[in-house]
C-alpha cells in the first residue's frame, strides 16, 4: 500500500515509557491536592445501621469524613447496556452505599486527608454497624427458591432473561440426532488485573462550576457523558475528562466506577483537588471481574460427525450490583457467537443474568466471546470423542465453506449480521504445515508407553470485533444505550506537520503508532511529521473509546476517511495553485500534480501553507486542511484462525506443562505486524491462564479468597513458552483499510485449545471433561479416580 | 527520621516517617515517578530498582533502611541522553505495551545480565519470574533481554 502500512514501525509511545518519563494517573500531583481513602464493606450482604466517623475525624491532618447520606443528591451509576429487558431492576452502585451492601468491598464512607497515610489511619477508625444478612455467591444457588434475596425489584435474584435462536427447532433436531452429547461447562470468574490499578483525580472550579477529572479510563468521552448527564445532572460541557497514561485495562477500565464520581463530588464539596488511587487489594475486591458462567450444553450429531443442533443454557453471575455494560456481555457478545466457524443448522441459547453477593462482573478481554468459543470448541471435541472420530475431521465436516460467504448463521442468532468473509481451512492448513499432526499422534503413543502423557488441542475459532453498527447494537436493537461509531480529526498545520486526534483511547495497544502509519501513508508525509493525540475530552472529537478490538477497524477507518477529505481539499487548492482544473490533477506520494506532467506539482506541505495563509483559495473553500470524520461500521469484523496447543501432563502430580503453542490468525490486513503479534501474544497468555491457573473464588460468606497477587494466579514468565505465530490475510470488506481487530483474538481462541489439549492427554484415563482452571489437584484427583 | 541516599548520582536528604516505604519515598519525596507500584504484596516487581548495585523491589524496604545507599532508578539508567542497551532492546523488540511493568522489568533484566551475561531462554524466564507483565505474554520481553545480552556483549 504505502511506505508505512504493513511495516513493523517502532512505537512512538516507547521512548517515554522505557525511561520512566510517562505520567500515569498516580504520578500526577496538583497544587493543594488532598487524598481520599474509601472505607469498604467487610460483609458481602448487610444493612448499614449506623456509621460512626467521630474518631476518624479527630485524626490530625484529616479534612473530612463522609458517608453515603452526604451524597444523596448524587445519582447512582447508570447501566448503559440494558440488554435482555433490564429496565426496572438495574441495581447499580452509588458513590457510597447508603442503606445496604451486596458485596464485600463496596464503598460505605470516605476520608479525605492531607496525605494518604493519614487517610488510611483515619479510615481504620470508622466504625460501621452492620446487620448481617444471609449470603449467596453462586448464581445457580441464587435462583433457587429460598435463596437470600439481594434486591426487592429482582425476584429470585434474576436481573434479566435473554434468548436467541430457535428453541423448538433445536429440540426437534436434538431428537433426530444419532448421538447427543450433554455436558456442564463452567467458565470461571476471572479478575482482569491490569498492572496499573484504578484511580481518579478531580479538580473543581467554583466560579465556572467546571470539573477536570483524570480517570484510569478506556473511554473518557463515555465516562464524561455518563458522569455528567446521569450521575451529576450537569451539562457535559462542565466536565473535562482526561485519561493519563493508562497502564492496561483489558476491559476493566471501560466502566464508570463510583469512586470516579466520588472524587468529583468531594472536589466540589471541599474545593480542593482530590486524588484517589486504589491498592491492589481494593482492585481485586472492587474493580470488575469477568466471565462466571455455568452452562449446560446439548449437542446433536449424525454418525458421520455432522452437527445438527446446539442447545445452550447459561446462568451468568453479574455480581451484587450492575456494572456499566454488564447485561450486554453474556447476551449479545455471547449468544450471537455460538455458531463459531460451523454451519450448525439449529441453535438455541437461553441466558439468565443473576445477582449474587460477589463483585461486579462485566467485560474482560474478549467479553462473552471467549465464553461462546469455549462452548463451541469444547462441543466439537466432545462430539468427536463420542463418535470416536478425529477432532479435525469433525471440524472440517462442519466448517462453513468458502462459497457460503457472506454467511448468515442459522436461526437468526446474529440478529442479521453476516459473516462477511472467511476461509476456515486456510489457517488450519497453514497451522498443520507448522505442526506435523501425524507425527505427533505417533509420538503421543510412544510417550504413553513410557508413562508420559502428551495431548494436543485445537481451536478453529471465529470472533466478532470492531464493534459495532450503531443502529444494530443501539437502543432499538441490542440495547446498548448509545452509538458505536468512532471519530478522527486531522489538523494540518501551516508547515505541513499533522496532528491527528482520535476518539479511540489506547492504553497499551500502540494506536499512536498505528494511526500515524495510516495518516503518513495516505498523506505521503514522513511518519515523524504526524503526532497522534487522544485520551482527553478537550481537544479530541467525541468517541467511544478502546475496547471490543475496535481501534483500527473503526477508529482507524474514521482516520482513513478524514484523510480522504483532506486529500480532496488539497486537490482543489493544489489545482488552484497550479492553475489547473481539479479534474486534471492527481494526488500521489504527497503531491498534487497535473496529470501527465509530474513536474508541475505542489507538495502537501506547500498546499498546507497556502491553505493556512488563505491569500488565494478556490472559490468557496475556507482556510486550512483540517477535517473530521466519523465512521459507523456496516458490520462487525470476523477474525478467525487456528490455535494449536501441546501439553504434557505429569501423571504423578497432575501438573500441566505447555510444551508448544502455535497460532495462525486471520485478522485481515495488518497495519503493523510487530504490534499485531504482540497483541496475540498477550491475548494467548491470558487465555492460557484461564485454562490452567486463574480463578476468582469467593467463600460461602462472600469473602474473596483469591484477593491478592499471592492468591490469584497471574502467569509468571516461567509459566509460559514462547509462541509460534503466523497469519493468513483475508481483508475485511467492511472498512476501507480491510483490517479486522486483534486485541482479543488470542484470549478468545486459546482457552479451549489448552483445555482440549489437556483432555486429549487425559484420554487414556477415561477423563472427557474437567472444569477450569485445570489445576494439578483437579487433574491428579481425576487420574486417581 | 533523617534519611540520606544517593539517587541516580545525586545526594538527597529528607525527613521521613519511619513507616515510609522506599518506593513511596522515591515517588513522593524525590518525585521519581518512573518506579511504579502494582501491588501491595511484593509480587509484581513493578517497583524494582537497584540498591547498591542489586535489584530490589522498592516496596520491600523502608526508606530508612536505605540510609546511605547508592540507588539507581529507571530515570538514572540512560546516560547522557543515550538509552541503556536494555531500554533500547525493549523498544526495538516490542517488549512493552502499556509500559506500567516496564521500568521494573528493565531494572530486573539489567541486574540479571550483570550476574549472567549470556542467559538461555529458560534462565531469562526463571530470572524474571518476580516481575509480572499482563500485556505481552512475556514473549517479547524474553526476546528483548536476549537481544540486549547480545548487544551488550558485542558492544562491551
Amino acid at each position: 500500500m504505502g511506505k508505512y502500512i504493513g511495516e513493523s514501525v517502532l512505537r512512538k509511545e516507547d521512548p517515554r515509557l522505557v525511561t520512566g518519563e510517562a505520567k500515569y494517573l498516580e504520578d500526577i500531583q496538583l497544587s493543594g491536592m488532598v487524598h481520599a481513602v474509601v472505607k469498604r464493606s467487610d460483609y458481602a450482604h448487610a444493612k448499614i445501621k449506623n456509621i460512626d466517623t467521630s474518631e476518624a475525624e479527630k485524626v490530625p491532618g484529616v479534612i473530612g469524613v463522609w458517608t453515603g447520606k452526604d451524597f444523596e443528591d448524587v445519582n447512582p451509576m447508570p447501566c448503559a447496556w440494558q440488554a435482555g429487558g433490564v429496565d426496572n431492576n438495574a441495581n447499580t452502585p452509588r458513590v457510597l452505599e447508603i442503606d445496604k451492601v451486596t458485596f464485600t468491598g463496596q464503598g460505605v464512607a470516605v476520608v479525605v486527608a492531607e496525605d494518604r497515610n493519614i487517610a488510611e489511619d483515619a479510615s481504620s477508625k470508622i466504625v460501621v454497624d452492620y446487620e448481617e444478612l444471609p449470603t449467596v455467591v453462586s448464581a445457580e444457588e441464587a435462583i433457587k427458591p429460598g435463596a437470600p434475596q439481594l434486591h426487592e425489584n429482582a425476584p429470585n435474584n434474576i436481573c434479566m432473561e435473554w434468548e436467541c435462536g430457535n428453541q423448538e427447532g433445536t429440540e426437534k433436531a436434538l431428537g433426530e440426532a444419532d448421538v447427543v452429547v450433554k455436558e456442564q461447562l463452567v467458565n470461571q470468574r476471572l479478575i482482569p488485573s491490569s498492572m496499573e490499578p484504578r484511580g481518579a483525580i478531580a479538580d473543581y472550579q467554583p466560579a465556572t462550576e467546571e470539573f477536570t477529572v483524570w480517570m484510569t479510563s478506556q473511554a473518557p468521552h463515555v465516562h464524561r457523558l455518563l458522569a455528567t448527564a446521569f450521575v451529576f445532572g450537569i451539562p457535559e460541557t462542565k466536565m473535562r475528562v482526561i485519561a493519563a497514561h493508562v497502564g492496561g485495562g483489558f476491559g476493566c477500565k471501560i466502566f464508570l466506577y463510583p469512586e470516579y464520581c466520588l472524587v468529583a463530588a468531594l472536589a466540589r464539596k471541599i474545593e480542593r483537588p482530590v486524588k484517589w488511587m486504589e491498592t491492589r487489594s481494593e482492585n481485586f475486591a472492587s474493580t470488575t471481574h469477568g466471565r462466571d458462567h455455568v452452562t449446560q450444553i446439548e449437542v446433536g450429531a449424525k454418525n458421520d460427525g455432522t452437527i445438527n443442533s446446539l442447545k445452550v443454557t447459561t446462568v451468568a453471575n453479574l455480581g451484587g450490583t450492575l456494572s456499566t455494560i454488564a447485561p450486554g456481555i453474556p447476551t449479545t457478545l455471547y449468544g450471537r457467537l455460538l455458531s463459531g466457524t460451523y454451519k450448525f443448522p439449529n441453535i438455541y441459547c437461553g441466558v439468565k443474568g443473576v445477582y449474587t453477593n460477589t463483585g461486579m462482573v462485566d467485560a474482560y478481554r474478549g467479553a462473552g466471546r471467549p465464553e461462546a468459543t469455549y462452548v463451541v470448541e469444547r462441543a466439537l471435541d466432545l462430539v468427536a470423542n463420542k463418535l470416536g472420530m478425529d477432532v479435525l475431521d469433525v471440524r472440517r465436516k462442519n466448517f462453513i465453506q468458502t462459497n457460503q460467504f457472506p454467511y448468515l448463521p442459522a436461526d437468526g442468532i446474529t440478529k442479521g449480521l453476516t459473516y462477511d468473509s472467511g476461509d476456515y481451512e486456510k489457517p488450519l492448513n497453514k497451522a498443520l504445515q507448522m505442526f506435523n499432526y501425524g507425527n505427533f499422534r505417533e509420538e503421543q503413543k510412544r510417550a504413553r508407553d513410557e508413562g508420559k502423557y502428551l495431548g494436543v488441542g485445537f481451536s478453529t475459532y471465529i470472533e466478532a470485533c470492531g464493534v459495532a453498527p450503531s443502529a444494530w447494537i443501539g437502543v432499538g436493537g441490542e440495547g446498548w444505550g448509545a452509538g458505536l461509531w468512532e471519530s478522527a480529526n486531522i489538523r494540518v498545520h501551516l508547515t505541513g506537520k499533522v496532528v491527528v486526534t482520535t476518539g479511540s483511547s489506547p492504553h497499551g495497544q500502540g494506536t499512536e503508532t498505528t494511526m500515524a502509519q495510516i495518516a503518513a501513508d495516505e498523506l505521503g508525509i514522513p511518519y515523524e511529521d504526524v503526532e497522534v493525540k487522544y485520551n482527553d475530552t478537550l481537544g479530541t472529537p467525541f468517541g467511544y473509546g478502546t475496547y471490543g478490538s475496535r481501534s483500527a477497524a473503526v477508529g482507524g477507518a474514521a482516520l482513513f476517511n478524514a484523510v480522504q477529505k483532506v486529500k480532496q481539499k488539497a486537490v482543489r487548492i493544489g489545482a488552484h495553485m497550479l492553475e489547473a482544473s481539479p479534474d486534471d490533477v492527481v494526488f500521489e506520494d504527497g503531491k498534487v500534480s497535473v496529470k501527465g506532467s509530474p513536474d508541475q506539482a505542489k507538495t502537501i506541505q506547500e498546499i498546507a501553507g497556502a491553505a493556512a495563509l488563505g491569500y488565494s483559495l478556490p472559490e468557496g473553500d475556507e482556510p486550512f486542511l483540517d477535517e473530521t470524520a466519523y465512521f459507523d461500521p456496516p458490520n462487525t469484523t470476523w477474525p478467525f484462525g487456528t490455535h494449536i496447543c501441546v501439553v504434557e501432563v505429569e501423571k504423578d502430580t497432575g501438573s500441566v506443562m505447555v510444551k508448544k503453542y502455535l497460532a495462525v490468525d486471520d485478522v485481515g490486513n495488518v497495519v503493523n505486524p510487530m504490534i499485531v503479534d504482540g497483541q496475540i501474544h498477550g491475548g494467548i497468555a491470558q487465555g492460557v491462564a484461564q485454562a490452567l491457573w486463574e480463578s476468582g473464588e469467593y467463600n460461602e460468606s462472600g469473602q474473596l479468597v483469591s484477593g491478592s497477587m499471592m492468591d490469584y494466579a497471574i502467569p509468571r514468565t516461567d509459566c509460559l513458552p514462547s509462541f509460534e505465530l503466523d497469519r493468513t490475510v483475508t481483508p475485511s470488506p467492511t472498512n476501507p483499510l480491510g483490517v479486522k481487530g486483534v486485541g482479543e483474538t488470542g484470549t478468545i481462541a486459546s482457552t479451549p485449545a489448552v483445555v482440549n489439549a489437556v483432555m486429549d492427554a487425559l484420554s487414556p484415563f477415561g477423563v472427557t471433561h474437567l472444569d477450569m482452571p485445570l489445576t494439578s489437584q483437579k487433574i491428579w484427583n481425576a487420574i486417581q479416580s | 527520621m533523617k534519611v540520606s541516599m544517593r539517587v541516580n548520582g545525586v545526594d538527597h536528604e529528607h525527613d521521613v516517617e519511619p513507616r515510609t516505604l522506599l518506593v513511596q519515598h522515591l515517588r513522593e519525596n524525590l518525585r521519581l515517578t518512573g518506579t511504579h507500584v502494582g501491588c501491595d504484596t511484593s509480587q509484581c516487581g513493578a517497583c524494582t530498582i537497584h540498591v547498591n548495585g542489586e535489584a530490589v523491589k522498592a516496596c520491600t524496604m523502608f526508606a530508612i533502611q536505605a540510609d546511605g545507599a547508592e540507588i539507581t532508578t529507571i530515570e538514572g539508567l540512560a546516560t547522557n541522553g543515550e538509552l541503556h542497551p536494555m531500554q533500547k532492546a525493549f523498544w526495538e523488540n516490542h517488549g512493552l505495551q502499556c509500559g506500567y511493568c516496564t521500568p521494573g522489568m528493565i531494572m530486573a533484566s539489567v541486574d540479571m545480565l550483570k550476574n549472567n551475561p549470556n542467559p538461555t531462554e529458560e534462565e531469562i524466564r526463571h530470572g524474571l519470574e518476580g516481575n509480572f507483565c499482563r500485556c505481552t505474554g512475556y514473549h517479547n520481553i524474553v526476546k528483548s533481554v536476549k537481544a540486549a545480552a547480545e548487544s551488550m556483549q558485542g558492544g562491551a
